[in-house]
Order: C-alpha cells, then structure tokens, then sequence
C-alpha cells in the first residue's frame, strides 16, 4: 500500500480539551500529522479543523473511524482533492539591504502576496495559496536572509454543495 | 427543586439505578460522600484498601450484572489510582463510571495540593471524560456519561468534579421515568446478505466468539448460529461464558495458550465467522498465517475495529445479539458432515489432551477440584499462569461467571475484581484463583472481603516463583531467571488470618481437598494456599508472532 498526503476536515465542539484529545489520538495510535488548523464557525459551539496527514490507505480508513469515536467530534470528512479549496497563510520576515526592495518587491507582485510590515532594514511578506505556491515562494526568498518565518498549514473547504455539514 | 450539586450527583445515581458503588474516601468527595451517607439507604457504599482495589471491583461488578460500576476516589493519589482500574475497563470494554473530585475551580491549574489534571491523564483510557466546572451542567454530564459507558461499545467514562461544584446550588429536573434509551441502530441488510452467501459457500466455517457475544448477552443466538450453519466455536479468552463448556461445539479458548483443538480448527478452516472480538495479537499470533487461504466475516459494534487488527472479506456493523439474530433467521440449516467429522477427530487428537500428573497437586487437580463443588457461580482470576489454567480447566457453565483481566493482563486485578464479583452476584460463593505473584500486588483488599462478610474462596497458586515470566526465561532466555525467583517468606495461612479471614495450606490433593471440605462450609473469606512446583508450564504455547505450526505442546 502506498503513502499519500490526504485532509480531513472535522467540525467539533469548541470548548476546552478538544485538540488536545484530536492530537493525543494521532500519537497514541502512531498516525501521522502534517498540520493541524482549527478555528471558530459561524456557530460558536462548533469549531473545524483541518488536519493534513499522510498514510496507506488502512491508516487513512483508522484515522477517519477512531475521529468519529471522539464524543466532541461531530462530523469528520475525508476531502476530496479535486473537490476541494485548499488555503494556507505564510509570513515570511527578511532582511533587506539597501537597493534590494525593489527586486523583492517583483517577487511579491509575481506571486500575488502582500508587504504587511515594512521597517528600515526588513520586510514582513504575506502570501496566502496553496501549500506547493508558499514552498515555491519560499525557495525564492532563500535568497534573501530570512530573519524568521510562520505558516499556519493549509485549511480545507469543499467546493460548491461538497459541504461539512453537522448530523 | 435547588440542590447542591453533591445532592445532584446522588441523585442522578439514584435515578440511573445504581445501588452499589465503590471507592474512598477524600478531601474533595467529602461533600459526595455526606451524601452516600444520608442515602445509604438507596446506594451501598464499599470502602476498599485502595482506590485500584475499589475499580477493579467496580468493573467485576459490572461483569456479572452487566450493569454499569461506579467508583469513586478522592483527586490527586485517589484519582491516579483509578488509572489501572480504568485502562483495565477500557481494553475489556467494561461499562464503568468513575467519578473523582478535584481542587476548587479556583486552585485549578495551581498544582494545589492533591490536584491533579485526571482527564488528561485518563483521556487515551476512556471513552470519553468531563471535568465539571459548572454546577448548571453537572446534571446533564453525570446523565450523559451514564449513557456512553453503557451504549454502543461499553466502556469507562470518567467525570471530574471541582469541590465547589459539590457545593453550589442549582435548580435540579428529576428525570424520574428514566430508561435506558440504547436505540438500535439499522442493520445493513446488504452486508447481512453477503455474510449469508460467504458462509453457504464454505466448507468448513469455524466461529471465532469475543467478549462481545458475552456483554451483547448473545450466547444463546450465538449457539443457534452455530447449530444453524453446523460449524465448532473457539473463543478468545473474554468470549469464554460465552459457549458452555460442556457444549458440544464448544472447542475452548483460541490463541497463545488456547486449547490445540480450538487452534488447530481454526487453522483449517476456510471461514471464520469472527463475533464481537478485536483479533487481539495474543489471540491471533501470526496474522498472515491466522488469515492465510480462508475468509473472515466480522460481526462487531465497533466500526473502527473492523479492519483493525485483521483484515476482513466481508464486516456487519452492530449490536451482535441484534445481528445474531437477523443473520440466523435469514440462513437455511445447513450440515457438513465431513467438516464436522474433521472437527470431531481434532478434539479427541492427543494433542487436545491437557492431563498433569494426577499423583501430585497441580494447577489441574487444584482448579478442577473447586470447580466440581463450584457450580454456576462467579469466578474471578489475577493475570499469569493460574489465570491461563483457569481459562483451560475451568469448565464455565454460565454467562457472565468469568471476571478477569483479558486485555491489559493487570496483576492485582483479581482480589478486587472478586469483590465486586460477588457483591455483584448477590453475595452468592466466589472464587478467585490467584498466585503468590499477583495476591500479593492487592492482598490488602482481602481485608476488605473480610469487613463485607463476603463468602469469598481465594486459591493462591503458589509457586513461589513469577511462573509465566520465568517460563518465557525458560523457553526463549536460556534459563536466566532474572528477578523472577521471589525469595519471600510470606506464610500466606497466617497472613489470611491476620486480616480475618481463614486460611489453609495444601501441598498434596488429599490436603486440598480437606481444605476445600472446610472452605465450602465457611461463608466468609478463606485462602487456601496450594504449594506447586514452580516449573510447571502453561501449555500449549504458541509463541508470540507464530502460528499452529509453533505449537509447544509438552
């Protein structure tokens, strides 16, 4: 059986405790876990994730089955990609000498991202895509001095009527 | 009516039918128990030695009623002491309600004395756990953690309750017509039908039953399957009960020390009907030799087990009594001569034969001499090799009169977990077969045995060594007896009488059966400490990771 990268998208109950036992569950039973983002919905009692893992298809099978056993866990999908809207966020900090701006600037408007702070010596650089446009963004800002970086790791959304939708 | 949320909790018990809890007394449940205290007449409260002692009782309670356990332990070291108890409950799937106190919502988080974060800790070894911050929400948590324990796969929930929680007020709804409401889920009749066609196209099914046929109260469904379709029944050892012994379809326990007839079957057969069981590695040994050249069909409550540990050709999810059912009802009767003759020469092969040496006191003579004056009643066992010969020798007669610990093996369980067994069943004889190992590990809680007057037999084997990890030593470590020969000079007779109970000590059958004589007239505790060599073997064995071609058989 070969590995994959695969999402799963989970609504569940916004109240203390529940990551911890959504990412307790992935290292108690060795399953794998690339990025985990979870936020607020319109409804303030539930709250989604979004885990991007990777696996056979058995782990795959077990991740989607033992997530639905969790009492706080409403709902759980295993999204598909073509179907699928996948966003994630990334800042990336660095230096910038004298001259320099301009040239980084190119690579901002290349890659639709945003200057979001901007001081005598460094530029803060938002850029929001999928996971394989960040990476590319960031081998092109290798070049620079990276001072520091953050991304928040993708975050999922069906498209059209493919909805999460709480039973 | 406004009620303090101590009177709340009380209440909901009540109302949930619980009359029996276990547990100890503590800072935090002080409010809890004042109480149990002006309800004693409603709930009998158990005080054991020790919190372990008071979950293991809990969980044999649960066992032989099939209702749901309920302890109680104080926070900090009481709770921490549950965690055994509770992890115990979760790999055996035992409905249990544990409730602990904690610090005051104030202290939370402050490492104040005796505080401790029990919900994170028991959070990989419950089905679900609360911690109560709210007194408003106190009531619909104790309600809602009653219904997990006891729905879908049983298990043990645990609810966390701050000591201002016990004492606030707030307005209480008594749920006074409360029933249980374990709505059955749909049985895909898709999947039933494809079940019916892969076991009239076998030739030589065997049926594989888990502890699941005995909680889902299935054992006469489970029969008639097997009469219906003319196959023989192997059993994991929490699927013992399940099949009477004496059941001519009945092959005995499967697995690493499981009868060879009830292996050996298995390993020939073409279909294995696999019944409310998770294929746990000590029942299954070498999983592509298990499953190698025959198909498996898994009845299972669990969706999430389906798959798990084996992989299947064909899954009904649901309640097993439920599916048991509906499946018979949809298969034609169906005989198999050859197949059952097969069946018939593997359980009179030698091989199946479990004799020890009937001139000395062994593991044999000692758990077949208490079974014959036994009857139906409950046994209990400790976790080793006595536990092992338990599983082989003991011919259980009934549903339910089995308590031991199968999936976490948790020496110690046996002392409490007879406790409760016997509590649990009435106050009716009960028997725990233990060893000079294990006994030792929750001894203590014959103590409580003797405050409860209950009519208690406990059998120490005692071989004066950790028989089943020395017997690894002597099979697969060259003899290198490491920390495994105990040099204790406990006199185990004087110990029992210590605590007030009787005790006895049998080195031959003659002596044995004298004591037995004497215990079977007592209706309080008594030990009986048997003497046996300490390298006698559990046998047959199959190696961890083998298959029937590894069976040791002598």
């Amino acid at each position: 059986m070969q590995n994959q990268q695969f999402v799963v998208s989970l609504l569940v109950s916004n109240h203390a405790g529940v990551l911890t036992r959504v990412s307790s569950l992935f290292s108690r039973r060795s399953f794998n876990i690339n990025s985990l983002t979870v936020g607020e919905t319109e409804d303030p009692r539930l709250s989604r994730m979004t885990i991007v893992s990777w696996g056979d298809d058995y782990m795959k099978e077990q991740i989607v089955k033992q997530l639905q056993k969790l009492v706080d866990v409403k709902k759980v999908q295993l999204m598909q990609s073509e179907r699928t809207v996948l966003r994630e966020l990334m800042i990336v900090k660095i230096r910038i000498r004298k001259g320099e701006l301009s040239e980084a600037m190119e690579a901002v408007n290349t890659f639709r991202a945003s200057i979001v702070d901007l001081s005598p010596d460094s530029i803060s650089i938002e850029v929001t895509g999928e996971t394989s446009k960040l990476n590319a963004f960031l081998e092109y800002m290798r070049q620079y001095d990276i001072i520091e970086m953050c991304r928040t790791g993708p975050t999922a959304m069906g498209r059209g009527n493919y909805c999460l939708e709480n039973e | 009516m406004m009620l303090t949320g101590a009177e709340i909790l009380v209440k909901v018990l009540i109302e949930r039918g619980v009359d029996t809890v276990f547990g100890y007394p503590g800072g935090t449940v002080l409010n809890i128990y004042d109480e149990l205290y002006k309800n004693s007449d409603k709930i009998r409260h158990y005080t054991t030695c020790h919190e372990q002692g008071a979950a293991h009782a809990a969980d044999g309670y649960a066992r032989v009623t099939g209702k749901t356990g309920v302890v109680i332990a104080t926070s900090g070291p009481g709770a921490t002491n549950l965690v055994t108890g509770i992890a115990n409950a979760y790999l055996d799937s035992t409905p249990l309600v544990a409730i602990t106190g904690n610090v005051a919502t104030t202290l939370l988080g402050k490492d104040s004395f005796q505080e401790v974060d029990i919900s994170c800790v028991t959070m990989p070894i419950t089905k679900h756990n609360y911690l109560v911050k709210d007194v408003a929400k106190l009531a619909g948590t104790a309600r809602e953690a009653f219904d997990l324990a006891s729905s879908g796969r049983p298990g043990p929930v645990l609810i966390d309750i701050t000591k201002d929680v016990q004492m606030d007020v707030t307005q209480f709804e008594p749920e006074s017509d409360f029933k249980p409401n374990h709505a059955e889920k749909p049985i895909s009749l898709e999947k039933l039908e494809e079940a019916v066609r892969l076991i009239s196209e076998a030739e030589r099914p065997y049926i594989y039953c888990g502890g699941g046929v005995v909680s889902s109260n299935a054992s006469s469904e489970l029969v008639a399957l097997a009469d219906r379709i003319d196959a023989p029944v192997g059993l994991s050892i929490m699927g013992l009960t399940a099949v009477p012994y004496s059941h001519p379809r009945f092959l005995g326990m499967v697995g690493m020390h499981g009868l060879y007839a009830a292996t050996k079957a298995l390993y020939e057969s073409d279909l294995i009907i696999a019944v409310g069981t998770r294929f746990s590695d000590r029942a299954t040994g070498n999983k592509a030799e298990f499953s190698k050249g025959k198909k498996i069909i898994q009845i299972e409550i669990d969706p999430a087990e389906i798959g798990k540990n084996i992989g299947v050709n064909a899954s009904i999810i649901g309640d097993v009594r439920c599916v048991l059912k509906k499946l018979v009802a949809m298969l034609q009767p169906q005989s198999r001569p050859v197949w059952s003759e097969r069946v018939r020469e593997i359980k009179n092969h030698p091989n199946n034969s479990l004799e020890m040496d009937s001139r000395l006191l062994t593991p044999q003579s000692v758990i077949q001499g208490a079974y014959l004056r036994m009857g139906d009643n409950a046994v209990a066992t400790d976790v080793g090799q006595h536990q092992m010969w338990t599983a082989q020798y003991y011919q259980f007669k009934k549903p339910r009169s089995f308590v031991t610990s199968g999936g976490l093996g948790a020496m110690g369980f046996g002392m409490g977990a007879a406790i409760g067994a016997c509590i649990g069943s009435g106050f009716k004889r009960t028997l725990l077969f233990t060893s000079d190992g294990s006994f030792h590990m929750n001894m203590n809680e014959l103590a409580t045995a003797v405050s409860g007057r209950l009519s208690l037999i406990v059998i120490v084997l005692n071989n004066s060594v950790l028989g089943m990890v020395r017997q690894w030593q002597t099979l697969f470590f060259d003899g290198r007896y490491s920390s495994t020969s105990l040099e204790r000079q406990t006199d185990f007779v004087k110990l029992a009488e210590a605590f007030g109970a009787r005790g006895m000590r049998a080195e031959t059958n003659e002596e044995y059966e004298a004591c037995l004589d004497e215990a079977f007239k007592c209706d309080t505790p008594v030990l009986i400490d048997c003497i046996i060599d300490k390298d006698e073997m559990v046998l047959p064995m199959i190696p961890p990771g083998g298959s029937i071609n590894d069976i040791i058989l002598r």
